[in-house]
């Protein structure tokens, strides 16, 4: 069977076609096409199996110059842990200071990624 | 009232990503005196707001997000001790390079020997829209949708429609959506999404936010609050098909249906502008028609990609660098450059033959299996780049060698 996808590592969006063939219950790739780059191939061989998404949003920070930080995954997590990731992002507080990279929250919703600080708050 | 007067090398006008990286480029050039100069309390610009990831891929290969990619150029600009005020509005520049800043400490006249604009764009609100119906609270831009959400804490609604298919609406669909709102549909006027391929399946397709072409908002309805639109199909001349109307509930409209440079300080200079792309025309040096004054970022053209805004930022700050420090020969004739079949605009609008330089341009509507074909006034070919896919949200970025310039006075891009 074939699949086409919108790569969405870069802004070159590359439309890539997978040939994915089902074995024993599980989707095996066994040919890539279109993509302009190597990362973009892993990339489809991982989505056709389970897509993972870099996800950001922000949280409460209490005394800083800012109310709010914005965070990100350091790493990929499965798209369909998201809301679960965001439930423990939004119940989360932070005390200003916050740096850059800082770890906010580890593992939410056991998943094996941080939750990281990506922007800095002086205290008020 | 006694007016302060100072003087400097280079001085840059906006602090956001084009402004960071021409302040960080002009010192590194060589000019002793950069200053550069933001309304906000903060540097940064929009990139503040932008808390997705996927800026400086090119640049650092990495996906940081918006504030992280600007504290890198912060930090260099700390590094090399570039002066900058902040809270500071530019209230007028003229064409001899003489700005007047208003801050807190009172007015400011600063003579500059060389100028980078960097204002960035503001976005079309509904107003330049004229959308029939009442005029409910509900309406934003997305971009302040963007500010109120990720910066001030503030839920915009519960049920949102967006109007246009711009990359910041479809941020904001999915940005939405992860802060529990209903995203019930992303409408474009035009036959195509207006946004990146990658945002179209990550921000929406991810999230099963459904995306209706040639379809519009034809109305707004509710008296204090916005109760729903009414959307529209639309023809080929984007006029809305009869019969096709439908009621969508929601207490939220975001709209993504443009950005606008804002270049009032670049007219009252003198700066020329060129219609299309709302931004001044320029050489390849970056310089506008009014010589030391250089414009870079989205007050000269409306980007996509960040990497590309601090590379134009880093070449617009060392040669206005090198302006300020008497080592920029000017050129005594240009190499013409104009837009072709299938192309909508061309950036810079003309070029000395005397350097390298990066060729911006945007296609007229999508297209596959194309090539972009560079033609002297001879229809000689200079430059052919073949391309898989061709789409008018996809800036094209081309390096062109000076040795191909030869003999050329006036240089046609066009689609073949």
């Amino acid at each position: 069977m074939r699949k086409t996808l919108v790569c969405v590592i870069c802004p070159n969006g590359c439309h890539v076609e997978a040939e994915v063939q089902e074995r024993g219950g599980r989707l095996e790739v066994l040919e890539v096409t279109g993509a302009l780059c190597k990362k973009g191939e892993r990339w489809v061989r991982q989505e056709v199996v389970e897509p993972l998404r870099t996800i950001s949003s922000s949280v409460l920070v209490e005394g800083g110059d800012f109310p709010l930080v914005s965070v990100r995954t350091d790493s990929p997590i499965p798209l369909d842990s998201i809301f679960r990731v965001m439930d423990e992002v939004k119940r989360a507080r932070v005390r200003a200071p916050v740096s850059i990279g800082q770890v906010i929250i580890s593992n939410p919703a056991g998943t094996s990624c941080n939750i990281i600080a990506t922007r800095m708050v002086n205290p008020a | 009232m006694k007016i302060k007067k100072a003087k400097r090398d280079v001085v840059v006008v906006g602090g956001g990503p084009a402004g960071l990286a021409a302040a960080v480029s002009a010192k590194k050039e060589g000019a002793p005196q950069v200053l550069l100069i933001e309304r906000g309390r903060v540097l940064g610009g929009i990139l503040n707001q932008c808390i997705h990831d996927g800026f400086g891929l090119h640049r650092f290969k990495q996906a940081l997000s918006g504030p992280e990619y600007a504290q890198r150029f912060i930090d260099d600009l700390e590094s090399l001790s570039i002066d900058v005020m902040l809270n500071t509005m530019v209230l007028s520049l003229d064409g001899e390079r003489r700005l007047l800043v208003s801050s807190k400490d009172g007015l400011m006249e600063i003579e500059a020997g060389a100028v980078v604009l960097a204002m960035g764009c503001r976005e079309r609100t509904a107003g330049a829209l004229m959308l029939p119906g009442s005029r409910p609270t509900g309406v934003y831009t997305a971009g302040v949708a963007q500010t109120l959400i990720n910066l001030q804490n503030i839920m915009v609604g519960q049920e949102a429609v967006i109007l246009g298919s711009g990359d910041i609406g479809l941020i904001m669909a999915r940005r939405l959506t992860l802060e529990g709102a209903k995203v019930k549909g992303v409408y474009e006027i035009l036959p195509y999404a207006s946004g990146l391929p990658r945002n179209i399946k990550q921000c929406l397709e991810d999230y099963q936010i459904p995306l209706h072409l040639a379809t519009t908002v034809v109305e707004l309805h509710g008296s204090s609050r916005l109760t729903g639109v009414t959307v529209s199909r639309v023809d080929e001349a984007r006029r809305p098909v009869p019969g096709t109307e439908e009621f969508i509930p929601c207490d939220t409209l975001l709209l993504s249906v443009g950005l606008i440079p804002e270049n009032e300080l670049s007219r009252e200079a003198g700066v020329q502008i060129d219609p299309t792309t709302g931004g001044a025309v320029v050489d390849d040096t970056l310089m506008t028609t009014v010589p030391g004054i250089f414009s870079c970022g989205n007050v000269l053209q409306v980007h996509d990609v960040v990497d590309d805004v601090s590379e134009e930022a880093e070449s617009a700050g060392a040669h206005a660098a090198r302006y300020a420090m008497g080592r920029m020969s000017p050129a005594d004739t240009y190499v013409q450059l104009r837009a072709g079949k299938g192309i909508r605009y061309l950036l810079p609008q003309k070029v000395s033959g005397q350097m390298d330089f990066v060729l911006s341009a945007r296609v007229t509507e999508p297209m596959e299996n194309k090539a972009l074909v560079l033609r002297d006034q001879n229809g000689k070919g200079i430059l052919r780049k073949k391309k898989i896919r061709l789409h008018p949200a996809v800036m094209v970025r081309v390096k062109v060698d000076r040795d191909r310039l030869k003999g050329a006075n006036r240089i046609e891009m066009g689609v073949e």
